[in-house]
C-alpha cells in the first residue's frame, strides 16, 4: 500500500479543474452545464487549499475554503437568475442559440 | 490597535449600503431619494479618503493584509470619481428605459467597495473576495435592462466568462498558496527562493484571470459583446472604472510578491501588451456600432497601460498610472457625446447616426473631434502625453521592439478614428438630434473636453502626485 500523500491530491485537484475547463469549451446544449462546470474549477481549488493547508500546518488556506464556498455560492445565485431572465426573453437556453450579438 | 481611520472609506461605504438598501425596502418609490444620497455618499467618500489617507506614505493593516499607501489612495480617489460622474450623468438615460430603479445605484456602490477593496489588497484572499465582490455586483448590472433580450444576453455572457477566468485566478493563487505557504504578498516575496517553476505556473494562472478583467488579448472576447449589449450607461462603467482598480492589483501583484521573477513574467506581459495593441486598432476597422468600436478601441488602449507595466520599473508603472487616468477622462467624454445622440426618447448608436453631425450640432462635433483626436494620440491634446510617457518609459528600458509595434498600431488606430471625424464632418447631413440634455451631461462634457484640450498647460499637477508612487 502506498502512503496518500500531496501529489496524490493535488493530482485529483487537477483532474476535476480540467474536468471543469473541458466541460465548458465543450458543451454545445445546455447552459445549466456550463454552470456545474464552474462549480467543479471551484471546487477543484478547494481541495488544493485544504490538502496544502494541512501539509503546510497553516490554517489560511481553510479560511480561503470557507470564504470560496460562500463566494461560490453566491455566484451560483446570481448566475442561475441571470439564465431564468435569459430564457424569459428569448425562450431558450442552449448554449448555440446565444447569439445575439456578433460581429 | 489598528488605525481605522485608514479604512474609513470602506467602512462608511458599506455602511450606506446597507442603509439604502433597508431604505429602499421600507419606503415606496424612493429611487430618486437613494440616486441622489449614492451620489452624496460616493462624494463624502472621496472627501473622506483625501482627508485620511493621502497624505500617509505606506501603512498596513490587519496582519498587513491591507496596504494604504500612495498608489492605493490616488486609485481609489479616480474610482470614486468616476463612480459619482458615470452615476449622475446616467440617470436621464435609465429614465427613458424606465430602468431607474434603486438597485442600480446600490450595486454601484457595491461594486465600488469592491474595487476599492482590491486596490488596497496586500493578501491573496483580501484580493479575492474584492475581486468576487466587484464582478458579482457588474454580472447584475450588465443584465440590468432585463427585458431586453441583448442586455440579458450580455450578462449571461459576461457571466460565463467572467466566472471562468475566477476559476482559473483562483487555482493560481491555490498553487501559490501551496508553493510559498502564505496568502500574504510580503511574505510571499520573501519565499521566492524555493520552487520558482511552480510560482511561475501560479503567476501564469493569475495574470490569466486578470487578463480577463481587463480584457487584454487574447481574452478580451467577451468585451464586444458585453459592451454592445448592456446598457449606455453600464458600458460607460465597465469602460472605467474597474479597470483602474484591476489594473492597480495588476501592479501590486506584479511587483511586490514577483518582483524577483521578472524574467518570467515579462515576456508574458509584452506578448499581452503588443497582442492588444495590434489587435484593438485592427479589428476596430471593421465595425458599425460605436459601442462595439469604444470596446475594440478599449482593448487597444488597455495595451498601451499593459506596455508601460512591462518596463519594470517606477516609470513605467507611473506612465501606466497616468495613461489611464487620462484615458479614464477622454472615455468620459466620448460617452458623454454618445448619450447626446438622442431623438424622440431613443438613443442612437451606430457610427452612420454621426454623418453630418457638424451641420446641425457644431459644439458637439467640436468636442467630438477634440476627443477623437486625442484618443489617436495627436498632439497637443491630452492622449498624445499618455503615450509620450508610456513611450519614454518602455524606451529608457531600451525595449525598442516594443515600442515601434506600439506607434505602428498608433498610427493603425488613427484610420478608424479619423474616419469617424470624416464621417462627422463630410457626410450627408440626418435629422436633428434632442438638445434638452441635463446640465450634469453638458457639465461633464465640457469639463472632460477642456481637460483634455488644456492638459499641455499644466501637465505637472498630474505627474507630481502620480511621481510620489514607489513600488518597487
Amino acid at each position: 500500500m502506498t502512503e496518500i500523500g500531496l501529489g496524490h491530491y493535488l493530482t485529483l485537484g487537477a483532474v476535476i479543474f480540467s474536468i471543469g475547463i473541458i466541460g465548458i469549451f465543450l458543451n454545445r446544449k445546455n447552459i445549466i452545464v456550463i454552470l456545474m462546470s464552474i462549480e467543479l474549477i471551484l471546487l477543484a481549488v478547494n481541495i488544493n487549499l485544504v490538502a496544502f493547508s494541512i501539509f503546510l500546518g497553516d490554517l489560511s488556506g481553510q479560511v480561503f475554503t470557507l470564504f470560496i464556498l460562500t463566494v461560490a455560492a453566491a455566484e451560483a445565485a446570481i448566475g442561475l437568475a441571470i439564465i431564468v431572465v435569459y430564457y424569459r426573453n428569448s425562450g431558450t437556453i442552449r448554449v448555440e442559440e446565444i447569439d445575439k450579438l456578433k460581429g | 490597535m489598528e488605525n481605522f481611520n485608514l479604512v474609513l472609506p470602506e467602512i462608511f461605504i458599506s455602511l450606506s449600503i446597507m442603509f439604502l438598501l433597508v431604505l429602499g425596502v421600507f419606503k415606496n418609490d424612493s429611487s430618486k431619494t437613494i440616486f441622489n444620497i449614492s451620489l452624496l455618499v460616493l462624494l463624502i467618500t472621496a472627501i473622506i479618503t483625501i482627508n485620511e489617507t493621502f497624505s500617509v506614505n505606506r501603512v498596513t493593516l490587519f496582519n498587513s493584509s491591507i496596504v494604504i499607501d500612495h498608489m492605493s489612495s490616488l486609485m481609489k480617489i479616480i474610482t470614486l470619481i468616476g463612480a459619482f460622474l458615470v452615476l449622475v450623468i446616467s440617470s436621464a438615460y435609465l429614465k427613458s428605459f424606465k430602468i431607474f430603479k434603486i438597485e442600480y445605484p446600490i450595486l454601484i456602490l457595491s461594486s465600488v467597495l469592491g474595487m476599492m477593496v482590491m486596490i488596497s489588497s496586500n493578501d491573496l484572499m483580501v484580493f479575492y473576495m474584492g475581486l468576487e465582490l466587484q464582478s458579482l455586483a457588474l454580472y447584475v448590472l450588465a443584465t440590468f435592462n432585463r427585458d431586453q433580450l441583448k442586455s440579458s444576453e450580455a450578462g449571461l455572457k459576461y457571466f460565463v466568462l467572467s466566472a471562468l477566468s475566477s476559476g482559473l485566478l483562483l487555482y493560481g493563487c491555490s498553487l501559490i498558496y501551496g508553493f510559498s505557504g502564505s496568502t500574504n504578498f510580503n511574505v510571499i516575496s520573501s519565499q521566492l527562493n524555493s520552487n520558482e517553476y511552480v510560482l511561475t505556473f501560479g503567476i501564469v494562472f493569475i495574470l490569466v484571470g486578470l487578463a480577463f478583467k481587463i480584457s487584454a488579448v487574447p481574452f478580451h472576447m467577451w468585451a464586444p459583446d458585453v459592451y454592445e449589449g448592456s446598457p449606455t450607461s453600464v458600458t460607460l462603467f465597465f469602460t472605467m472604472v474597474p479597470k483602474i482598480a484591476a489594473l492597480t492589483v495588476f501592479i501590486r501583484f506584479l511587483y511586490v510578491p514577483f518582483l524577483n521573477l521578472i524574467d518570467q513574467w515579462q515576456m508574458i506581459i509584452i506578448f499581452l501588451s503588443i497582442a492588444s495593441m495590434l489587435f484593438g486598432a485592427i479589428a476596430a476597422i471593421g465595425q458599425t456600432n460605436l459601442k462595439r468600436l469604444i470596446a475594440y478601441s478599449s482593448i487597444g488602449h488597455i495595451g498601451y497601460t499593459l506596455a508601460g507595466l512591462a518596463t519594470g520599473s517606477n516609470e513605467g508603472i507611473q506612465s501606466s498610472i497616468i495613461y489611464i487616468s487620462i484615458y479614464v477622462i477622454m472615455n468620459l467624454a466620448l460617452f458623454s457625446c454618445l448619450l447626446m445622440l438622442k431623438r424622440n426618447n431613443q438613443y442612437y448608436e451606430d457610427i452612420d447616426d454621426l454623418s453630418g453631425l457638424s451641420k446641425n450640432h457644431p459644439l458637439l462635433s467640436l468636442s467630438l473631434l477634440v476627443i477623437l483626436f486625442s484618443l489617436a494620440g495627436i498632439p497637443p491634446l491630452a492622449g498624445f502625453f499618455a503615450k509620450f510617457y508610456i513611450f519614454k518609459a518602455v524606451i529608457e528600458q531600451s525595449m525598442y521592439f516594443l515600442a515601434i509595434v506600439g506607434l505602428l498600431s498608433t498610427v493603425i488606430a488613427a484610420f478608424y478614428y479619423l474616419r469617424i471625424i470624416k464621417i462627422i464632418y463630410f457626410d450627408k447631413e440626418k435629422e436633428k438630434y434632442d438638445e434638452d440634455h441635463s446640465l450634469w451631461l453638458k457639465f461633464s462634457l465640457t469639463f472632460s473636453t477642456i481637460l483634455i484640450l488644456l492638459y499641455f498647460i499644466f501637465p505637472s499637477q498630474l505627474i507630481d502626485v502620480v511621481s510620489r508612487i514607489n513600488i518597487i
